[in-house]
């Protein structure tokens, strides 16, 4: 069993794949990561000595915000936006897109699932 | 796209000289401003800043958090009263 970075357990998977399973990671910085350690990227986990394992988790460790520390840093910058009552903060409370998107219609990834209005008039002939 | 750094931070410069010679005394007035592009710089920490909106000043106080930020960023122009017939969550 491969545990980097406290929770993740990506096998069979080649190593460049299996670390963007953590959070914090993406194909970029898993390459990065795996040139560090000296391994090859299209070397599957499982295949993985145990020292090769030991170096990435130590260089994740060291050079790397991961997972719970990065979750609650965005979640600090996002607070900060509020606290401070900037536009984006204040787009953030309720809810909104922040950078100027239309919000006439889309823009559902900020605002959810559809709510209908109830009573809303067809439109007439 | 981000303000070239050759350039520096965009400050109104007479926003600018106002901030300053108010920093150095010991009183303290509300600066009334329509430069909602300029930037908070450090100097502006723990003044008032009244920022035009479009229709009027409102009065912002700078922390040090703001600093980084646009005036403008502070003062909202438009106001959403929510939709007709939606009676809950009555906003500011």
């Amino acid at each position: 069993m491969a545990r980097i970075a406290g929770i993740d357990i990506p096998r069979k998977k080649r190593g460049e794949v299996a670390l963007t399973y953590i959070f914090g990671v993406g194909q970029s910085t898993a390459r990065n990561i795996l040139t560090q350690a000296g391994v090859d990227p299209n070397l599957k986990v499982e295949e993985w000595t145990d020292e090769q394992i030991t170096s990435v988790r130590q260089i994740i460790s060291d050079h790397f915000k991961v997972e719970g520390a990065l979750r609650s840093e965005v979640q600090m910058n996002i607070k900060r936006l509020m606290d401070i009552g900037s536009y984006r903060g204040i787009r953030h409370r309720i809810g909104l897109p922040l950078r100027g998107q239309k919000t006439k219609n889309n823009a559902r990834t900020r605002k959810g699932k559809k709510k209908t209005v109830a009573n809303k008039k067809k439109a007439t002939k | 796209m981000s303000r070239s750094l050759r350039k520096g931070p965009y400050i109104h410069y007479k926003l600018e000289k106002k901030v300053i010679a108010m920093a150095g005394s010991s009183k303290k007035t509300v600066i009334k401003t329509w430069s909602r592009a300029s930037m908070i710089s450090p100097d502006f920490v723990g003044q008032t800043i009244a920022v035009h909106n479009g229709n009027k000043f409102i009065p912002v106080y700078i922390t040090e958090n703001m600093v980084g930020h646009k005036l403008g960023e502070f003062a909202p122009t438009r106001i959403f009263r929510g939709h007709a017939g939606k009676k809950d969550k009555a906003k500011k």
